[in-house]
């Protein structure tokens, strides 16, 4: 699946995105499995609580299940307006 | 029903008059322009990110909420993305109606929901470097609102 980071946490992995090739059967997994990669994704994701996920472009949740998803995005908290 | 992401300037007056022109099923027409603030002095440049095609579909559905909570003749919402230099047009939000009740609440919520919804992060260049744009609690706490 691509997997894309936007904001500081694209800064904090150093890419803006990949493909991710998983088993993750959700958004914590697949967290779970990048993490156990290297220092600069658990860096990125130490803190979830400061994270939002988007599931192919629609807001969604850490918990929620990958099966059929394309693209999972993740970014700090919006600031629009 | 209009919404543009886009990285040009756009004059929010000009919109405003294009908005509005040849209508006359409307008593009133709200708008709201959001204005890259300098607010210690220091800032040389608001730069925005944002998730092409996550951002129209988002703000898609945020003003098709608001025409369909509100009798609405008519929506538009401008963002912009990219470098922008302070006191640039960030975007802008116009809704027109019948009476001004639903044009002023359909605008406060829009506004309220593109805050928070609308995948766009602000990062703020100085001379003393870079700094993202913290989101705050009291955006959030808005939508409960609504």
């Amino acid at each position: 699946m691509n997997v894309i980071y936007f904001a500081w946490v694209r800064e904090r992995i150093g890419l803006p995105q990949e493909t991710v090739q998983t088993d993750a059967a959700t958004v914590n997994d697949l967290i779970a499995e990048l993490c156990a990669r290297e220092d600069r994704y658990a860096a990125a994701f130490a803190d979830t609580s400061a994270l939002r996920v988007a599931l192919d472009q629609e807001l969604s949740s850490f918990d929620a299940p990958l099966a059929g998803v394309r693209e999972v995005a993740f970014f700090p908290p919006m600031t629009g307006g | 029903m209009t919404v543009r992401v886009q990285a040009e300037p756009f004059d929010a007056g000009a919109e405003l008059d294009a908005f509005a022109q040849g209508r006359t099923d409307i008593g009133a027409v709200v708008s709201f322009t959001g204005v890259v603030r300098d607010t210690k002095g220091d800032l040389q440049e608001m730069l925005i990110e944002h998730y092409p095609g996550m951002t129209e579909s988002a703000i898609s559905k945020i003003a098709t909420e608001a025409v369909q909570r509100w009798d609405l003749a008519d929506v538009l919402v401008i963002h912009r993305y990219g470098p922008l230099a302070p006191g640039a047009p960030i975007m802008m939000v116009a809704t027109a109606s019948a009476h001004r009740a639903a044009a002023f609440e359909a605008a406060d919520f829009l506004m309220d929901y593109l805050k928070s919804r609308a995948p766009f992060w602000k990062k703020e260049i100085t001379g003393d470097g870079a700094t993202w744009v913290a989101a705050k609690d009291a955006d959030e706490d808005a939508l409960k609102r609504w």
